[in-house]
């Protein structure tokens, strides 16, 4: 009777252990969205003409434990000639060789390459600021961005009315960048379109389980 | 002829202020899609969604009060009709 109770105990150990590994591990979450709902919001606010358009055309993948979220690493996609205002002529000059030349520089990145300032904000929601490599029109640059990361636990079946389970990871992050920096249109009057450009990123990842 | 041209140019005028105004009267420059915000319910991500909507901007109201402005002028130009018999 003892050795079955020891027997026991140690399988339940066993398991908890296994189960708590597997919760632990680190999980990879597709940022490609059929929804359309991850986007960038960039934004050049000049005296004479403020420019707003958003680019929906995202992808990569985002390696994510929630115990250890500073082990976070991943590279984050926006596809230029998904980049959209609502002016057709101002989008076609956007497109074009001067601006963002998509035709020779179809990417826009970002990749992770070290978390710092890690802040647990809530049971789902983790500041940080995230370290990368930036290219955008050929220029790569290393910046740090700050973002808010929102775990969402057991929440993709939500998303996909039942079709697939498993988890979701949010990604928040407001940044500048320099359009002089990156080559483009260095040229254009800075009263007329800003030099300094704002990012809004607002993405979903989705870790299925199989 | 001076009557005529001037007529043009206030149809002009209001048309292009009536057009501007119907689609939006918009400050910016001209738009073919309008952006709508709406928010994923489960993430909470906000996004645009876009709509295909023409909405003239102030460089169509500039290019219509313009010719307005010079079809006015060019009425201005004409010599006035002269009543019969003022030895013309």
């Amino acid at each position: 009777m003892k050795h079955l109770a020891s027997k026991l105990t140690g399988s339940l150990g066993l398991a908890l252990a296994l189960g708590s590994a597997a919760l632990a591990a680190p999980q990879t979450f597709d940022f490609k969205d059929p929804k359309g709902v991850n986007n960038a919001v960039f934004l050049l606010d000049a005296p004479l003409e403020s420019i707003n358009g958003t680019a929906n055309g995202v992808s990569g993948t985002v390696t994510f434990e929630a115990a250890n979220p500073g082990s976070l690493k991943g590279r984050i996609v926006i596809e230029a000639a998904s980049l959209h205002v609502p002016n057709p002529m101002m989008k076609e000059h956007m497109h074009g060789k001067d601006w963002l030349d998509v035709a020779n520089h179809k990417e826009i990145t970002f990749e992770a390459i070290q978390v710092g300032k890690v802040t647990k904000t809530g049971d789902e929601t983790t500041t940080a600021d995230v370290t990368g490599k930036f290219t955008l029109k050929g220029v790569t640059r290393e910046i740090t961005v700050p973002v808010r990361l929102t775990y969402l636990k057991d929440k993709l079946g939500a998303r996909t009315n039942g079709r697939m389970q498993g988890d979701l990871l949010v990604i928040r992050s407001t940044f500048n960048i320099k359009r002089s920096d990156f080559g483009i249109n260095p040229g254009a009057p800075a009263d007329k379109v800003s030099d300094v450009i704002q990012l809004t990123l607002s993405l979903a990842g989705a870790a299925p389980r199989s | 002829m001076r009557r005529w041209l001037g007529v043009i140019a206030a149809f002009v005028a209001v048309v292009t202020v009536a057009f501007w105004v119907a689609t939006g009267a918009s400050r910016g420059f001209t738009k073919t899609t309008v952006a709508v915000e709406k928010t994923d319910e489960v993430t909470g991500l906000t996004y645009r969604d876009y709509e295909r909507r023409f909405v003239a901007g102030v460089e169509i109201l500039g290019l219509g009060l313009g010719l307005s402005a010079v079809l006015f002028g060019a009425s201005r130009l004409c010599r006035p009709r002269l009543p019969p018999g003022s030895g013309r």
